[in-house]
């Protein structure tokens, strides 16, 4: 094998410069792991540092689905995975400046329940997550299903170099889109595929350290495909 | 439980048989239940714990800071942990001890990375068999670490006491309740720090120092065997 793996517990020494910086602090001079995770050490020096466990933490510029769970005067309050409720504001959602351009009853556009895809416009220590739906491909959720995952099982789920998403993009013939909070948006022909998706998508998360998992989901949707008859 | 004549025999073993320095067999286990987001049992001897962290998750206004997680923390002993019914309402010594175990732990918890949420760790004791605090500071450290909660260290706790004059290391129910003294301590070796420390009875100042040597080879041990305990716990992950 090209590479080994150790896991690392909180306290222990780690070398190396490219790892987040979340993951590791300085304590005299040496750099140490703060979260029990998994380090891979590449033959060509790379390392790469994988956290086993833990919360998804906003960033600015991600792409996320959050879900809608009470508004305000002026905005939508949404769950996206995270500590920190989101906050999505009625003029972005509209995408106009003049509140004179804005429907009577906004809130009738998106309700409590709804998921919305959307960036992460502004994050800091002291406001909470401001989204965004101006942009391509972003807004409210009309077709498909939301699955939500624990944030860390987001690689297990796109896999190596994407092998275990392609894998369910083919069998399943559904289009997946993953985002980095731990929600999957799956679009299908039908719900019958729809529930397949979801349930090898939870069989990802539940099972994620077990190898050689793509097969053993490959043949899991192939099965589950023949006694649906779709 | 009457007072033994004697806590230590003429070939020098303890009540239970085990040397002055020796620990009670210690059991650890991560990840107990599902629905926390962390979670630990942690056995000493008899003395059983378990621990479950959530969080951190957004926090009431009341308690959030706006700088760093807020840390709440319930120690709490089960009806059936005592040889009587304990009253499940909280004591004061409950509400105590969970105030001083929230101290030894907010050291190693790195809170500033998640300001105006807050962490919250239970602390059940299902057994008590003595050094319940300690072995509850031990269940917190492993169940904060695997809940994914950025921790400088990882902590261990271990009581040491006197009784006919001798230093005793990991204190039971009767040594504790009729020793001549019981020093529980709670410490992050790793950071070379001491997060707890308690001093009930008169110990001497040569023996306080030998104490705290003793314990802290104690809780060196200790910690290894968290560490342990939770890389097996993700053993496929790393063998992947």
């Amino acid at each position: 094998m090209s590479t080994t793996r150790r896991v690392l517990v909180p306290g222990e020494k780690i070398e190396g410069v490219n790892i987040s910086d979340f993951y590791v602090y300085d304590y005299k001079n040496e750099k140490r792991v703060s979260i029990i995770g998994v380090i891979d050490l590449k033959q060509e020096g790379q390392i790469s540092y994988s956290p086993l466990n833990g919360v998804y933490l906003p960033k600015e510029g991600d792409i996320i689905i959050g879900l809608v769970t009470s508004h305000g005067v002026a905005n939508w309050f949404l769950d996206i995975n995270s500590p920190y409720q989101a906050i999505l504001s009625v003029q972005d959602f509209f995408g106009s400046k003049q509140s004179n351009q804005l429907p009577e009853d906004p809130f009738k556009y998106l309700q409590i329940g709804e998921y919305v895809k959307a960036k992460i416009a502004a994050f800091d220590r002291i406001r909470n997550p401001l989204l965004t739906v101006q942009d391509k491909g972003l807004g409210k959720i009309v077709e498909g299903i939301v699955v939500s995952v624990h944030p860390t099982r987001i690689p297990r789920i796109i896999g190596k170099k994407g092998s275990m998403i392609e894998m369910l993009k083919s069998t399943t013939s559904c289009e997946f889109f993953v985002a980095v909070n731990g929600m999957i948006h799956i679009k299908c022909q039908n719900e019958q595929l729809e529930n397949i998706a979801s349930n090898a998508v939870k069989m990802i998360e539940l099972q994620s350290h077990i190898t050689g998992l793509t097969e053993k989901v490959k043949k899991f949707i192939e099965e589950e495909r023949k006694v649906r008859g779709v | 439980m009457a007072r033994p004549q004697r806590f230590i025999d003429d070939e020098g073993k303890r009540l239970d048989g085990r040397k002055p320095d020796e620990i009670r067999p210690v059991k650890m286990q991560v990840g107990v239940l599902s629905n926390a987001d962390g979670s630990a049992l942690v056995e000493y001897g008899l003395t059983k714990v378990l621990a479950a962290v959530y969080g951190p998750k957004e926090s009431q206004k009341s308690i959030s800071l706006p700088d760093r997680a807020s840390l709440r923390v319930r120690y709490h002993m089960a009806p059936f942990s005592t040889e009587e019914r304990k009253n499940p309402a909280p004591s004061r010594r409950e509400v105590e001890l969970s105030k001083v175990l929230r101290e030894s732990l907010e050291p190693i918890v790195i809170t500033d990375y998640f300001p105006r949420t807050s962490i919250d760790i239970f602390i059940e004791v299902l057994q008590s068999d003595g050094g319940t605090r300690t072995v509850g500071a031990t269940a917190a450290s492993l169940a904060l670490a695997d809940a994914g909660i950025p921790m400088k260290a990882l902590v261990a706790g271990v009581a040491i006491g006197k009784v006919d004059n001798v230093l005793i290391v990991d204190l039971n129910e009767v040594e504790d309740m009729y020793g001549d003294a019981d020093m529980p301590i709670v410490a992050a070796p790793d950071l070379g720090q001491i997060t707890l420390y308690q001093l009930n009875g008169v110990l001497s100042k040569e023996e306080f120092h030998n104490a705290i040597d003793m314990a802290m080879k104690v809780i060196n041990k200790l910690v290894d065997i968290e560490k342990e305990t939770l890389r097996n716990s993700y053993k496929e992950a790393g063998e992947e």
